[in-house]
């Protein structure tokens, strides 16, 4: 039985997948946060989509992916910022027309010059057959997020609370924008090997989602959310062994059952906690001497 | 107030000066053409106009959150840029611009006025925290200090951001329509606070559409549409003429006629609001007939004085 529960540890494949896992899962929760907050949690998923053009010119040219996807990434992020300041478009109309315009090059590129790098590794990502190369870009990335997020925090998070005060302190807004943007756009080039364009926004935005609903502390948060997504990235990783499926949606799985428990159960903001104190309310209403009927009974 | 070194030379330049800005968006709309005024130090100075006036976009422009395309902000002779480096400005946002469940506490809220003298990694110091927790009491709200900020009322909310301006020790303070949604107390309390900031040599400029208050406890108004129509002391500035200007159509002439005593004139009054259909009764309970002003209203924006 123990036996049969080490056998993914053994494997070296596994073990290298499982850890990059955890190392993207933890970059994108800590990511996760600020996106939430920063109400992005759509350009997340547009940045993620509009690198695979990126992707497909890097093969073909033999370049490191993440540079192609990155370069791609934040061409279309520039493009979007472009067009929603020049017209009177909505934001997320401008959002989707500019994502999904890339995603289509991408996808007709791919099709077109059909070369070393498979659609659906791009699509649904490919963790077990992750090149030591592109072990190495993740590495990068992640680090330098890491990095970034760790000396940076407090002026991000005052940035997406109060841009004008971080402005007044003498914070750099236009910087911090930027800096947000670039590590969205790396941290989607990361994630597309472990769970594809189309989980990443998940990882992107579920942790941080979950942990806002866990606490009213930014720096806990952060905390709370970091640990998801390495638990769900390494429970997530290890089982897909088991169940010979895809390890990018064993992680997002995870990930949105811990959301699920979370909304439910949450001591202050879940659902649970908020019929409690609404029944509390209408208790107390019957008990008052001139109560009005209950609506909806 | 914590009073830091102060030099009053005697050819000090203005403490904020606007010359000829305007403000034109990306999408070709001019919110601002030409707006000129200055202020010096202990002042309070109230911001008038009707909603899109251009309030929030002058005070975008002395926040550096839009570039002038013509003209510029000056803070203490110099450039914007360089009074925010300094933390020179501290700002009091409006209620709807904040996000009121952001996972932060009334005491994360007052760090924040310190963020511009602490290191990089933001990492408050004791004379830091000793700053916050005396400008959360200063505004009476020092035992909420563990509160997120969205569990607090109207008035405590306000007082807080107000801490976390004092907390700052900044010189300048601009307050963006500060009484909406605030109690009577609070007002009172706001204004006592902006009163001893004046005393202290303290530029305060309160943006408010709430045109009752202005006489109350502003020194100084300047009144926009579009452009500055007027900038001066109160006394000679808030002038029902160029509030005319200022709120055009908005502008109400008032007719109170309930005497029962035959022949005796009626007590016509004119209500300054921008509250399009106010209701105003008289002591029988009986609503005042309540007409459009003419004349002035219509020429509104149009003849620019000063």
């Amino acid at each position: 039985m123990i036996e049969v529960l080490l056998q993914p540890l053994q494997s070296e494949f596994m073990l290298k997948a499982i850890g990059v896992s955890v190392l993207i899962g933890l970059t994108c929760a800590a990511l996760s946060c600020f996106v939430t907050l920063k109400g992005w949690s759509l350009m997340g998923d547009a940045l993620s989509h509009a690198v695979v053009p990126g992707v497909s010119i890097a093969y073909a040219v033999k370049t490191p992916f993440a540079l192609g996807a990155f370069a791609s990434g934040m061409i279309a992020a520039g493009v979007m910022g472009f067009v929603k300041e020049r017209t009177r478009l909505r934001e997320d109309a401008v959002i989707g027309i500019v994502f999904t315009t890339f995603f289509a090059l991408g996808l007709l590129l791919i099709s077109l010059f059909p070369a070393s790098i498979n659609l659906k590794t791009i699509v649904f990502g490919n963790i077990l057959g992750i090149a030591d190369a592109d072990v190495a870009q993740v590495v990068a990335i992640s680090v330098v997020t890491l990095g970034t997020l760790a000396v940076l925090w407090k002026d991000l998070a005052l940035f997406l609370f109060d841009p004008s005060h971080a402005r007044a302190v003498g914070l750099k807004t236009r910087f911090l924008h930027g800096v947000l943007l670039t590590l969205l756009a790396a941290t989607a080039v990361a994630s597309l090997q472990a769970v594809g364009a189309c989980l990443v926004v998940a990882m992107l935005v579920t942790p941080g989602a979950t942990a806002y609903l866990l606490t009213d502390r930014f720096g806990v948060m952060m905390v709370i959310a970091m640990m998801i997504g390495v638990l769900t990235a390494a429970v997530g990783g290890y089982a897909s062994y088991f169940v010979n499926g895809s390890t990018g949606g064993c992680i997002v799985v995870l990930q949105t059952l811990l959301f699920l428990i979370t909304l439910a159960v949450a001591p202050k903001h879940g659902v649970l906690a908020a019929r409690r104190r609404r029944s509390a309310v209408q208790r107390a209403g019957a008990d008052a001497p001139d109560s009005v009927p209950r609506e909806g009974v | 107030m914590i009073s830091s070194a102060h030099s009053t030379t005697v050819d000090q330049p203005p403490v904020i000066e606007a010359r000829g800005v305007t403000v034109a968006y990306a999408n070709g709309h001019v919110a601002l053409r030409d707006a000129s005024f200055s202020l010096g130090g202990g002042t309070i100075c109230g911001l008038v106009g009707i909603n899109g006036s251009g309030k929030s976009t002058l005070f975008k422009a002395i926040m550096g959150f839009v570039v002038p395309a013509a003209g510029s902000v000056l803070i203490d002779g110099a450039p914007v840029a360089k009074a925010h480096r300094r933390a020179k400005v501290a700002y009091v946002p409006q209620s709807e611009d904040v996000d009121w469940s952001f996972p932060v506490s009334v005491w994360d809220v007052a760090l924040m006025g310190r963020y511009g003298s602490m290191g990089f990694l933001r990492i408050a110091r004791a004379e830091d925290k000793r700053l916050a927790m005396q400008a959360l009491e200063q505004v009476g709200v020092a035992d909420l200090r563990n509160r997120q900020i969205g569990e607090l009322s109207g008035g405590q909310r306000k007082r807080v951001f107000l801490a976390r301006a004092l907390a700052q020790g900044a010189r300048i303070i601009l307050l963006d329509e500060p009484f909406t949604g605030v109690d009577v107390r609070t007002e009172a309390a706001i204004i006592a606070l902006l009163e001893r900031l004046r005393s202290d040599g303290c530029t305060v400029l309160v943006s408010t559409h709430n045109l009752g208050s202005v006489p109350r406890f502003c020194d100084r108004v300047v009144i926009i549409n579009r452009t500055v129509l007027a900038a001066g002391p109160t006394a000679t500035t808030f002038t029902r003429d160029n509030l005319a200007m200022a709120f055009g159509g908005a502008l109400r002439r008032l007719r109170v006629d309930h005497t029962d005593i035959p022949g005796a004139s009626c007590n016509e009054l004119t209500v300054l609001t921008d509250d399009e259909n106010a209701l105003i009764m008289g002591d029988d309970g009986l609503p005042a007939a309540n007409e459009p002003l003419q004349g002035e209203g219509d020429g509104a924006g149009r003849g620019v004085r000063r």
